[in-house]
């Protein structure tokens, strides 16, 4: 029986570390170019950056997924050689993913006590219980250990993965955007509870995350990677969100939102959801959207927590799903038919393009032909296809929307996640636009991106379309909505117009109290 | 990661016309698939060389006997065209759904009923209708069954969630087990003692060859039917429909395209080119619906798609190479006291050795635009 790793988390101090001039290049392209970040031990530093400027690079460095081509880390002061994720764990360093990594079906304790390197072929759970219990008391988080890791909450469930790496005995943590997936409230909760112990000197935190006010509320110091170079540091206390932007994303211009045309009082609903039943992806619950309305020129916003019926409701939307009720578009009941869709003006932006809106193998040219490769100039049926007008129309949609592509001809799979989406958009905010059905469409995305994307969202509104925006990332909601509605357990909870919502509201609703 | 963060660096499109770029681009692009198929072929005839080579055998002889046997004189090369023709449609009845992402392997079911069907309904009518009438006839009674039992197999897939390749193999067996009873029961000739079989046709009722060749009009009929696929996919706006359906059936949703109508649509016609090959196979070849009609075409059909990529235009010289093998089958037979089923490990180990070759595409710099290095 190993006794040894389980030690209450006095009896370990926090572990600092220390980046020097950390190299890494993969043939002629260089992802982290001499880099020099220091965490102090007990400090909770935060780590920001674009997607692709390095962030996850880094920490794979110092976790020993990668060997740096050049540097070397120092970890208390010491140099060390971390050969691979093992040699890692050893110096006391530890990683929580963005996606939980424990088994669903097992419970907390049984999650904890097979994480260890060595477990017993018999285990003593009596004795297991007791030590754990002993652990638990010095732990600032309360979970309940004896029940099944899927019957927590998703806020509870991150807590239980930074309990796991205490557990094993790791006091330098790397946290990867861990409350991604967590309300506004179980993200400061979690987030509070680990700055407790940063501040007790009992765990040191490097955190890579997208949220200005996360770092602003709870980092100590943050570092800043901008295409593999270390872009600027500071103590948090000393630098505002606009120095901490500026840092990530140098000198580029972000287009701006237009500004936001009054919705009309009688804007007339373009689309309205009556009464609809359809069983979720599990089969066991049903999801209910009794009453949902979409007035032209407006965005309504779906706020919700990840698997709260979101994507039903969407795949009710584009006919991907059969439901009970009445779903209507401009008046008329709508089955997603390509003639309804097209007669109707009504466009989806799925979350995921790639996997959702894309063939991945087919080429550029072709995936900006979806929506009108039918279509003849005189607006009748084609049978044959027009392929140097497909060639036109996408070298136009490519330009004008600004996809960066190696060529049209290349397969759409081969672009970055933003130009995927640059050219879904393309594709589906040209022409007329009445019905706009998006789910978030920024997720994963560069600041640039994001705000190129907000910003044509905005434009269709502005020129009369009908938004229905689904997204987990509540910010954008309250950028871009005019009426914000809570999904919760399958049904609408609860609605209120965007200037006067409360955040805290919004998240006690989405967390499903109400 | 990496890719991302190159895409920095990327130029959008800019106006370089006047570079071999877009050239080199497109022949890197047309070129990946040819290159992989031939390398694959050459992986697994050195597999098969050295298999040959274990058993005490030369490959050298091995190898000259197939290409004497298959192609070496003007009497093996027709030989080797009568072989392919059956495996020109065959093989586009295995291609067709491919674009659609179906796995249909039941190609064989197709074949003995259509077989069974154009035999059947030219009974009545020799004699009295012209030759030419009655193999219209005889071609759409073999499609349209043909059509009805892999569309089967579609409706199956879309509508009941049944695995389309399950369900087309076991099919092809209930399709073979029927015409027995059928060949056995109600159709048989009882003049046909050995080898129960329908009524033959008259012999000027048979299809006869192409002048001034020994092949069967089926070869021009596979052709065509291959050109045409080529144009259904390649130039129709069905086709697109269907490679966007196939490349990702949620994205052709959102787009509202009708997949089930696609689905069983082009499983339909995947099997009427089935039918289509066994109606030819008895009004060219056996002049009567028989157990002979279950000779494997619809098998060496698969191995002649997924060579092709399940290109149709690919297929034809495919399947030339594949009747080839196989006409060499005999020869090998007799000079080098190899069995008849020594081609079949052929054929295995180039089916084997070409799905393994998939796994390649997209990974050379050499056939990838999109990884080679920017000027700009």
């Amino acid at each position: 029986m190993i006794v040894g790793e389980i030690h209450a988390p006095k009896s370990i101090p926090a572990v600092g570390i220390e980046t020097v001039e950390m190299t890494m290049r993969f043939g002629s392209f260089t992802a982290l170019d001499h880099v020099s970040i220091k965490v102090p031990a007990g400090t909770f530093h935060a780590l920001l950056g674009e997607n692709g400027a390095g962030k996850s690079t880094l920490v794979k460095c110092i976790m020993g997924f990668y060997h740096p081509t050049s540097g070397q880390l120092q970890v208390d002061g010491r140099e060390v050689t971390i050969a691979s994720p093992r040699d890692a764990a050893a110096h006391g360093l530890g990683m929580v993913y963005q996606h939980f990594t424990l088994v669903p079906s097992l419970t907390g304790a049984e999650n904890l006590v097979i994480s260890r390197a060595h477990v017993p072929a018999i285990i003593n759970w009596s004795k297991e219980k007791k030590r754990l219990s002993a652990f638990m008391e010095t732990m600032p988080f309360d979970i309940p250990l004896d029940r099944p890791v899927s019957e927590l909450a998703a806020g509870e469930k991150q807590k239980l993965e930074i309990i796991k790496q205490l557990y094993l005995g790791r006091r330098f943590l790397v946290l990867d955007e861990p409350t991604s997936v967590l309300t506004p409230a179980e993200a400061d909760d979690m987030l509070g509870l680990v700055r407790g112990m940063t501040e007790r000197g009992e765990l040191t935190v490097l955190m890579i995350s997208h949220k200005f006010h996360e770092v602003t509320k709870f980092a100590d110091a943050v570092s800043v990677l901008r295409r593999g170079t270390l872009s600027g540091t500071g103590k948090v206390s000393e630098l505002s969100a606009a120095d901490m932007a500026a840092m990530m994303i140098g000198d580029v211009k972000l287009a701006e939102l237009d500004t936001r045309l009054p919705v009309s009082p009688d804007a007339l609903p373009v689309l309205a959801v009556k009464k609809v039943k359809a069983p979720d992806r599990t089969g066991l619950k049903p999801i209910v959207i009794d009453d949902l309305v979409v007035r032209s020129g407006e965005i309504v916003g779906i706020a919700g927590i990840s698997g709260n019926g979101q994507k039903e409701l969407s795949e009710v939307l584009a006919g991907q799903r059969t439901a009970e009720g009445a779903v209507i578009v401009k008046g008329k009941p709508y089955g997603a038919t390509r003639l309804e869709t097209r007669a109707n003006n009504v466009r989806f932006i799925p979350e995921e393009p790639l996997n959702n809106a894309c063939a991945q193998k087919m080429t550029v040219t072709e995936n900006l032909a979806f929506r009108t490769f039918d279509l003849a100039k005189d607006g009748s049926d084609a049978i044959w296809l027009d392929a140097r007008g497909m060639k036109k129309r996408a070298t136009a949609l490519i330009t004008d929307f600004k996809v960066k592509t190696a060529s049209p001809a290349s397969p759409i799979a081969a672009l970055s996640g933003g130009n995927v989406q640059r050219a879904v958009l393309a594709r589906e905010l040209s022409g007329e636009v009445d019905l706009l059905i998006v789910s978030n469409p920024c997720f994963g995305l560069d600041f640039s991106a994001v705000a190129e994307i907000r910003a044509r969202i905005m434009k269709a509104r502005n020129a009369g379309a009908a938004v229905l925006l689904m997204s987990e990332d509540l910010d954008e909601l309250m950028e871009m909505s005019d009426r914000i509605i809570v999904m919760s357990d399958g049904k609408l909870v609860y609605e209120t117009p965007t200037r006067e919502a409360d955040v805290a509201v919004i998240g006690a609703h989405m967390a499903g109290h109400h | 990661m990496t890719l991302e963060a190159n895409s920095h660096t990327l130029p959008t499109l800019d106006g370089r016309a006047g570079s071999l770029r877009p050239f080199l681009e497109w022949l890197a692009r047309r070129a990946e698939p040819l290159a992989i198929t031939l390398f694959a072929i050459f992986v697994g005839l050195a597999l098969f060389s050295l298999f040959i080579a274990l058993i005490g055998r030369s490959p050298i002889q091995l190898f000259e006997l197939i290409f004497a046997g298959g192609f070496g004189t003007w009497f093996s090369v027709q030989n080797s065209l009568s072989r392919a023709a059956p495996l020109l449609l065959t093989a586009l009845c295995v291609a067709l759904p491919a674009r659609l992402g179906l796995v249909v392997i039941g190609a064989e079911g197709a074949v003995v009923l259509g077989g069974v069907a154009g035999a059947a309904i030219a009974l009545p009518l020799v004699g009295d209708a012209p030759a030419p009438l009655v193999w219209l006839i005889m071609a759409l009674a073999g499609m349209l069954v043909g059509a009805v039992w892999l569309g089967f197999a579609g409706f199956l897939r879309h509508y009941r969630g049944v695995n389309e390749t399950i369900a087309s193999l076991l099919l092809a067996y209930i399709a073979i087990a029927f015409m027995n009873h059928l060949i056995e029961g109600p159709l048989r000739d009882p003049a046909s003692l050995n080898k129960p079989s329908t009524a033959p046709l008259p012999p000027d009722y048979m299809l006869g060859s192409i002048p001034g060749m020994d092949v069967h009009w089926g070869l021009v009929v596979g052709v065509v039917a291959c050109i045409l696929s080529w144009v259904l996919i390649e130039a129709t706006s069905f086709g697109f429909a269907a490679r966007i359906a196939g490349g990702n059936v949620r994205a052709a949703q959102i787009q509202g395209l009708p997949v089930g109508r696609l689905i069983v649509g082009f499983t339909a016609l995947a099997g009427a080119f089935g039918g289509l090959a066994g109606m030819i196979e008895v009004a060219a070849v056996q002049g009567s619906a028989n157990a002979s009609l279950a000779a494997g075409y619809g098998y060496t059909g698969i191995l002649v798609a997924f060579l092709a990529r399940h290109n149709p235009l690919a297929i034809i010289p495919v399947a030339v190479l594949l009747g080839g093998i196989d006409a060499s089958g005999g020869l090998i037979q007799r000079r080098m006291g190899l069995p008849d089923a020594t081609v079949l490990v052929l054929q295995g180990t180039l089916f084997v050795v070409i799905l393994f070759c998939e796994t390649f595409y997209g990974r050379f710099k050499m056939f990838n635009p999109d990884l080679w290095k920017r000027s700009a």
